[in-house]
Parts: structure tokens; C-alpha cells; sequence
């Protein structure tokens, strides 16, 4: 296997231009001779599904919820990034580019990313013209905000539900397309096998979660953009539908995974309230705009925020970084939160929580001002903790949000098997070691509107289209490898749930591949997963039968995949010697605590193929930084 | 907090289903309605049973995917507020709660709490978008929109698509749904091309789903998490007179 990234050649700022005019083109009466496969429906899934139908070419699009609506795109607050700079405030393309590589810490391919900077300007163009309501001054034009890790306001937003908002603009083109039978939709469909034939992409097997049908579905291109991998932790901000199964059934099948150990903590969470916790909820970065996050100095201190004065308080993220402070990115500002609760200053009852304090905004603005910047999320806080947070500080913990991780793919957003597309969280490519926020959306819907439908076409017209029957040997044989294990799990019969093997393996990840990894605590965990995967296949009871809707099975279904996937996070992270972005090894810091990159060793993508149980082959695509210095990153 | 809890159980869309009772002593009050059902689940699955099925996604009350009737009331006592944000501490010690599934014709049940809720989609193919192609976009700030329109047009387009309007509807109708959509494009400029077919297909497609009339009894507004308001109807059934005066017209543009 070798990790060809395929970049164009060329200078940076016209790399992608070359690439538009050197992929090859289908004629436009051929497109609809081509089947195309979309799993996921998120907004890379539905924008790139509606933008291929468009096209021509016909759409088979997946999703494992009952409507394409619901994918997690749609829980994404704060905003959407672009370099539109309308804001005169010195923001371009250039800037955002730069901004992207270095709050990734160095290890995103500059060329991906610039691209992706030039294409959030049309994802603005193309989301208003469907009718996407982003918040406007009163002259009727845009108004932007400002977000963690930049210095410019170039965040465009809908209230704090942008994703929602973006998200119902795909969906809505996406059903526009279905309605004229461009797109053909399963909903209720989980991807559970793909389909390799002569070594390409040619189709996936889906269990219909009503009727317990297992379908094979083929196709002359096979795309990918089922989201990212967080539940692996058990408790993360992600829906609890969020799943590696469709990619990791991909990397078994011969996709190379790219920096699995690339997690993303996010560190403006609502902290858990006990063991029932089933998931945890996100408050927007954007509220770190105006809250300003403290701790008490001393240690234990158990007053109510109200009555600890302000002498007494330790605005840490102001005193740690004061160019940046409150807005530094969200690795830094998850772990200075790790940092002060394990020293003893946390607050709350688990004394795992800071306080997002909004107290000097109020007074600044008034409660109205702040009631329209954040009125919903106040909202949901209230209703989550029963408390009011325009008179108490809020309390907010660190969880786990995004995968930068995830199938390695080239400048094409191919995968090591041919044929094969990823796209958005489900791909590796555009976030370095670390994501910033108002990022996810723009990459989502730049590979979905406006990469994909090119680098799809140029893939098929290297290809005959081509029908491939149900009864041919590869589709038998990843139809009867689906029943298999489906009859495995269904018989087992044991006495432990699927919830609480997944608790337990979330535990462990959050203990030793969580915000700060160590070799013991890695090696530990290398030696407790395989034991908890073995014990999992002896003694899981998954209650009912295949033959109709089981929502046990659905989940141990997806168990089984995060049980693999998590020893081949701890080997990525054992084996990355370096701290970078959200992957911070204690092995390796500044004598104040901050990361230590090492970027001879390690300036590169680590690509991981499968080789059998347990086992992998690591293969590097080195990094050439041509345009930005590495440097070390510095928000003081 | 002690509850006891009498569910709907059915096996299947064909088949009958009926109440059954389950006790759930240990109830914390910080735990959301949905996290309670999954500790009576995990119960019922360490016995070897199978777990109630119902229909959850994100659990932050965005994506729409979670309802239930508790007590009668669609997603519960709390007032703008879905299942999954709903918290224990709204219930008192010892209560005695009906969980039922969304009830209506358009809203076939799958199993015990989780429905088919199909039609809503079909009902947005039918006209509930801006027919616009990946690239066709002119640049953003072209299109000026003052803030009062975009202001009420965000307030309609933040459905979530859950479907508890159908559900707390006497007449099981789809309207405020279907206006709220019709509200958020016909405000915009964006969407003023299609505005009157938009109306007109998409009020016919919910009829054609089987969802009731409007008698605008308001139940829908008070079930509403997100607090669309019933005035998206008015603006609905306007639109939709509008188009309809002009119909005839339309069908032979269409060559019905």
C-alpha cells in the first residue's frame, strides 16, 4: 500500500484550478448510465448526493435515521467559516488557510486546506441563494462573529443553530432531487459491509432496520460521509446513532485509517450528573465571546460562585493567554480546564466543571443583547441543569466532540481502494491535529457541494459502467459474512448488555486516550481492550431476533466495530512520540505544560492498514509545509 | 423518585399492541425522560427481555427524531421542550405516567414508540425548497434582506420536523408543519419564484398523506418544542388561495 496523495502540481493558490481542468469529464448523456452510492446524509452526504443527481448521474443516498434530516450535522451551533472578509477586518484566503494549518498544529496537508479556504466563499453564496436565514445587520446584509483560534470575524451564523439551518438547506435540495427520482432514498438503512470487486468499490450491504432485511446495493462508485467516530468513548456531545461501522468496515476491507489518535476535545460542554449519563451536550464555543471562564484561586473552595470575590478568582485562560484568552483554541482551553480541576479548583459536585461566567457581559450589553446572541442556548442549559444562567455562572467540563481522525483519502477525496470516496468528519484530511470551530461545516459542505461532484466524475470516467448482479460471489460473500454476524451476536445469549460493554470501553478510552495520553496508560489499555472484545463475543446478551426492528442489535452492531477501533487509536497514539494538537502525550511538553511537536519524526500522516485481528501496517505520507513556517503555536 | 410507567408495546406495524406496566424505583431527578427509559431498558435486557423501542438521536432537542405522548401530552408537561431535554425533575415522586407513541394515520407505528414519519418528507419533495443547483448561487451580499424578515423567517425555518403538531392535533393535520416551511421560504426573497406552487403542492401533498384538516384548535402551537406559531397557518392558507385561484393554470404547466 502507498499513500499517494495525488496533489496537483503547481503553486498553492492554483493547484486547484489545474485539478479542475485536468480531471477528466463524463459527457453528459453518459451520466445517468452511472449508479452512485451515498452513505450518510449529513452535509457532506446530502449536499454532495443532491449535487451528483444534479449532475446526471443516479443516487442511491443512505442513512440510518428515518429521514435524511436528522443527520448530526444538524446539532452544530455556533457557525460556519468563511474568508468573504466583509468585515474589512484584514480576513482572506490567504488568513484563513494560515489560521486552519496552524490551529491543526501542523499536521493538515497545506494544499487540502487551502482549497478548502477558497471554497468557503462559494458555500455562502450557495447556501443563501437556498434560503439559508444567517443573521443580517439591519441593512440587510451579512453579519459575521468571531470564533476560537482566529483574530478576524469571519463566522457566519444562523442563532445557535447553524447546522441545523445549513443542514436543512442540503436536505432540502436533496428531496428536491428525490422528487424527481434522481435520487433514489433509504432511510432506516444501516451500512453494515462494503462491497470490493476486482480491488474497486462496487457496493455496500444494508440491514433494514424495520424489516431486518439484509440488501445488497451496487454501484459504479462507492462515497462515504458517515461522520466521525467520538462514541468510541461512550459519552461524547455526538447523536447516539453516531457510529464507525461504515468506515471501519472500509478499513477492513483494504482503507487505509489516517490519524485515528486525533480526537477533538471540545471544551465547552455541560458536565455529566451521574452514571445514568447517557450522552453530553455541547454549549456553543461562540459563548466564550462574551462568557469569561474562571476557577477560585484556592484550592476546595466550595462557596457559590456569587460570593467568591473577584480578587479570589483565577481568570485562567485571561492569564495564561492574553492575546487570545477566553477565544484560545479549543485543545489549549480543554486542557488548562483538565489542568486547574485536577490541581482541586473545580466546581460543581463532581468538582469536574469551570465556570463560563457572563456576569461583565450582562452588565456591558444587558441581559437582551446577550438573550439574542445566546437566548436558546441559555435555554437548553436551563433545562439540562435547572439552573438560571443570566444570575449563576454556567459550569462547563471538557468532552469529547470531533474526530479529526478517519479514512485516509487523497487531494481526490479517494481512499486507498479504488472507487471508494470519504467525505467530511468521516474522512481524515482537513484538520491537522486539531479543528477549529466553524470548521466542520464549511469542510462538510465543500467536499459534499463542490469537490466531489468533480473528482467523482473524474473517477468515473475512468470506468465502463457496469451492472453487477446480486448473485455474484463477492456480493454473496459480503452479504453471508453480514448474516453471520448478525447470528453470532443474536446467539450468544450471554449476560452482559451491549450498553455496558460500551460504557466500559468508553471509560477506558476517556482514562487513557483521552485528553492527555501516556505510554503506561496506552499500554494498559492495549492490554485491557482485546480482554473486553473477547469477554464481549462470550458473554453479550442481545435480546430478539434479526427478523424486524431490534434496537439492541443495531447498537451491538455498532460496538463490535468501536471495540476495534479503539485498540488501533491507542497504537496511533502510542506511537505518535509527540504532543500536537489534541493529542498531547505528558511525555512530551514544555517545562510550562504546553505541547511539544516534533515535527523531524513525525510531520506526517500516519496511514493504517489492516492486516487481521489486531494487527496493522503503518504507512506515512510525509507533510511538506511550502507556504507556512512551522513554528511552534503560540496564543499567549 | 419512585414512577410507575404503563407503555405501549407492539410488535409490529400489523399487529395489535397494548399497555404494559414496568416499575422504575430509582428514578434520579437529573435525568433526562429519555435516560430514564434506558435504565428500565437495561433492566429488561439484563433479563434477558426485549427493550422498549423508541426513537432518539442527538438528545439535545435538535434533530427531531425523539417523541412520545406522556400523559396525553406530546413530548410532555414542559413547554417548548422534546423528550430528550425533558428532565425527571418535572415529574413528582410516585406519579403515574401513559407512554404512548405519535398517533395518526400518515404516522404508521414500526414497533412500541418508534412511527414512520415518511410522509413529512414527502410533503417537503412536493415544493418545500428553493430550486436552486449547486453553483448557480450569485454572491451572498447580493441578495439584501432586512432583519425583520430574516429575523421571523429563522423563527419558522426552526422546526425540527418531529412531527408532535400531527401528534397533538385532534385532526392529526399536518399544518403547522407544512406552514412553517411554507412560511420561511415565502418570506425570503430567495424564495419568491416558487412561492405559490410551493403553497399549493405541498398543502395537496399532505392531503394526499392522509393528515386532517386545520380547525385551528391551536394544539399544535402549545405542543410545539421549537414555538412555531399558528400565525405560519394564516400565512399558509393565503398563499395557498392565492395559488389556488390560479391552479388550472398550473396543472396544464404541469400536464395533469
Amino acid at each position: 500500500m502507498k499513500l499517494d496523495s495525488r496533489i496537483p502540481a503547481g503553486p498553492l493558490a492554483e493547484k486547484w484550478d489545474r485539478a479542475r481542468f485536468e480531471y477528466r469529464l463524463v459527457n453528459p448523456a453518459n451520466k445517468r448510465k452511472y449508479n452512485v452510492i451515498m452513505v450518510g446524509s449529513g452535509l457532506a452526504g446530502a449536499a454532495g448526493a443532491a449535487s451528483l443527481a444534479e449532475l446526471g448521474y443516479n443516487v442511491k443516498c443512505f442513512c440510518f435515521q428515518d429521514s435524511p434530516r436528522r443527520a448530526h450535522s444538524i446539532a452544530a451551533q455556533g457557525g460556519i467559516n468563511a474568508a468573504k472578509n466583509y468585515q474589512n477586518d484584514g480576513d482572506s484566503i490567504w488568513r484563513l488557510f494560515y489560521d486552519t494549518v496552524k490551529g491543526g498544529d501542523f499536521r493538515a496537508r497545506e494544499a487540502n486546506v487551502y482549497r478548502l479556504a477558497q471554497l468557503s466563499v462559494n458555500i455562502i453564496d450557495q447556501c443563501v441563494a437556498q434560503g439559508v436565514p444567517f443573521a443580517r445587520e439591519y441593512g440587510g446584509l451579512l453579519t459575521n462573529r468571531s470564533f476560537g483560534g482566529a483574530q478576524v470575524s469571519r463566522t457566519f451564523y444562523a442563532r445557535g443553530q447553524t447546522g441545523q439551518q445549513l443542514l436543512l438547506g442540503a436536505y432540502q435540495a436533496l428531496e428536491k432531487e428525490i422528487a424527481k427520482g434522481q435520487v433514489q432514498m433509504f432511510t432506516r438503512a444501516e451500512m453494515m459491509e462494503l462491497i470490493v470487486v476486482d480491488g474497486r468499490a462496487r457496493g455496500i450491504v444494508v440491514r433494514n432496520e424495520t424489516t431486518g432485511n439484509i440488501e445488497a446495493h451496487t454501484a459504479d462508485v462507492v462515497i462515504l460521509a458517515t461522520g466521525g467516530y467520538g462514541n468510541v468513548f461512550y459519552l461524547s456531545t455526538n447523536a447516539k446513532g453516531c457510529n464507525v461501522t461504515a468506515t471501519w468496515r472500509a478499513h477492513r476491507k483494504g482503507a487505509a485509517f489516517g490519524n485515528p489518535c486525533f480526537t477533538q476535545i471540545h471544551p465547552t460542554c455541560i458536565p455529566a450528573s451521574g452514571e445514568h449519563q447517557s450522552k453530553l451536550t455541547l454549549m456553543s464555543e461562540s459563548l466564550r465571546n462574551d462568557g469569561r471562564v474562571w476557577v477560585p484561586k484556592a484550592k476546595g473552595d466550595k462557596r457559590p460562585p456569587g460570593e467568591i470575590p473577584e480578587g479570589e478568582r483565577d481568570y485562567y485562560l485571561e492569564r495564561k493567554y492574553p492575546s487570545f484568552g477566553n477565544l484560545s483554541p479549543r485543545d489549549i482551553a480543554s486542557r488548562a480546564a483538565k489542568e486547574v480541576c485536577d490541581e482541586g479548583r473545580g466546581v460543581g459536585p463532581s468538582g469536574l466543571g469551570v465556570y463560563l461566567d457572563f456576569a461583565d457581559a450582562i452588565a456591558r450589553l444587558g441581559e437582551d443583547k446577550i438573550a439574542e446572541r445566546y437566548g436558546n442556548l441559555f435555554e437548553m442549559y436551563e433545562r439540562i441543569t435547572g439552573e438560571n444562567p443570566y444570575k449563576v455562572p454556567m459550569r462547563i467540563y471538557p468532552a469529547v466532540h470531533y474526530t479529526m481522525g478517519g479514512l485516509w483519502v487523497d487531494y481526490n477525496l479517494m481512499s486507498t481502494i479504488p472507487g471508494l470516496f470519504v467525505a467530511g468528519e468521516a474522512n481524515f484530511s482537513d484538520h491537522g491535529a486539531n479543528r477549529l470551530g466553524a470548521s466542520a461545516l464549511m469542510q462538510g459542505l465543500a467536499d459534499g457541494y463542490f469537490i466531489l461532484p468533480y473528482s467523482v466524475g473524474n473517477y468515473l470516467a475512468s470506468v465502463k459502467p457496469e451492472k453487477l448482479g446480486d448473485d455474484h460471489p463477492d456480493v454473496r460473500a459480503a452479504v453471508s459474512a453480514v448474516r453471520d454476524r448478525i447470528a453470532t451476536l443474536l446467539g450468544t445469549k450471554g449476560k452482559r448488555t451491549v450498553a455496558s460493554f460500551h460504557r466500559e470501553l468508553g471509560d477506558l478510552m476517556w482514562n487513557y486516550c483521552g485528553m492527555a495520553r501516556s505510554r503506561a496508560g496506552l499500554e494498559e489499555a492495549l492490554r485491557r481492550i482485546p480482554a473486553l472484545r473477547e469477554e464481549f463475543w462470550r458473554n453479550v446478551t442481545v435480546p430478539g431476533s434479526g427478523e424486524s426492528v431490534n434496537v439492541a442489535l443495531e447498537h451491538a452492531g455498532r460496538v463490535v466495530d468501536f471495540l476495534e477501533l479503539a485498540e488501533l487509536m491507542c497504537k496511533d497514539a502510542l506511537h505518535r512520540e509527540e504532543s500536537c494538537g489534541g493529542h498531547f502525550r505528558t511525555e512530551h511538553q514544555t517545562p510550562d505544560g504546553e505541547a511539544m511537536r516534533n515535527d523531524s519524526e513525525f510531520a506526517y500522516v500516519a496511514g493504517w492498514e489492516w492486516k487481521g485481528d489486531g494487527a496493522w501496517e503503518l504507512h506515512t505520507e510525509p507533510l511538506h509545509f511550502e507556504n507556512v513556517q512551522l513554528s511552534t503555536r503560540s496564543y499567549k | 423518585m419512585k414512577l410507575r410507567l404503563h407503555v405501549w408495546r407492539q410488535a409490529g406495524p400489523s399487529v395489535a399492541g397494548a399497555f404494559e406496566t414496568y416499575d422504575a424505583p430509582d428514578v434520579s431527578p437529573d435525568m433526562s425522560f429519555l435516560e430514564m427509559l434506558d435504565v428500565v431498558n437495561e433492566r429488561l435486557m439484563e433479563a434477558g427481555n426485549e427493550p422498549i423501542a423508541f426513537d432518539h438521536d442527538c438528545r439535545e432537542g435538535i434533530c427531531g427524531m425523539c417523541g412520545l405522548m406522556i400523559n396525553g401530552l406530546a413530548h410532555g408537561p414542559r413547554a417548548m421542550t422534546t423528550v430528550c431535554q425533558l428532565h425527571m425533575r418535572e415529574f413528582a415522586d410516585g406519579e403515574e405516567l401513559w407512554i404512548e407513541p405519535w398517533r395518526a394515520t400518515a404516522f404508521p407505528v414500526r414497533r412500541d414508540l418508534s412511527v414512520d414519519r415518511g410522509a413529512l418528507d414527502r410533503i417537503i419533495q412536493a415544493g418545500g425548497f428553493v430550486g436552486v443547483a449547486t453553483g448557480n448561487a450569485p454572491e451572498a451580499n447580493s441578495i439584501p434582506i432586512g432583519k425583520e424578515a430574516i429575523e421571523n423567517a429563522m423563527d419558522a425555518a426552526a422546526c425540527i420536523g418531529c412531527g408532535a403538531c400531527v401528534a397533538a392535533c385532534p385532526n392529526a393535520s399536518a399544518s403547522l408543519f407544512t406552514a412553517a416551511k411554507i412560511t420561511h421560504l415565502g418570506l425570503l426573497p430567495q424564495g419568491q419564484p416558487e412561492r405559490y406552487r410551493r403553497a399549493l403542492r405541498m398543502v395537496e401533498q399532505m392531503d394526499l398523506e392522509h393528515f386532517g384538516g386545520c380547525s385551528l384548535f391551536g394544539e399544535c402551537m402549545e405542543a410545539c418544542p421549537k414555538g412555531i406559531s399558528i400565525d405560519t397557518i394564516t400565512r399558509m392558507n393565503r398563499d395557498f388561495l392565492v395559488a389556488s385561484a390560479t391552479a388550472e393554470q398550473e396543472r396544464q404547466v404541469r400536464g395533469d
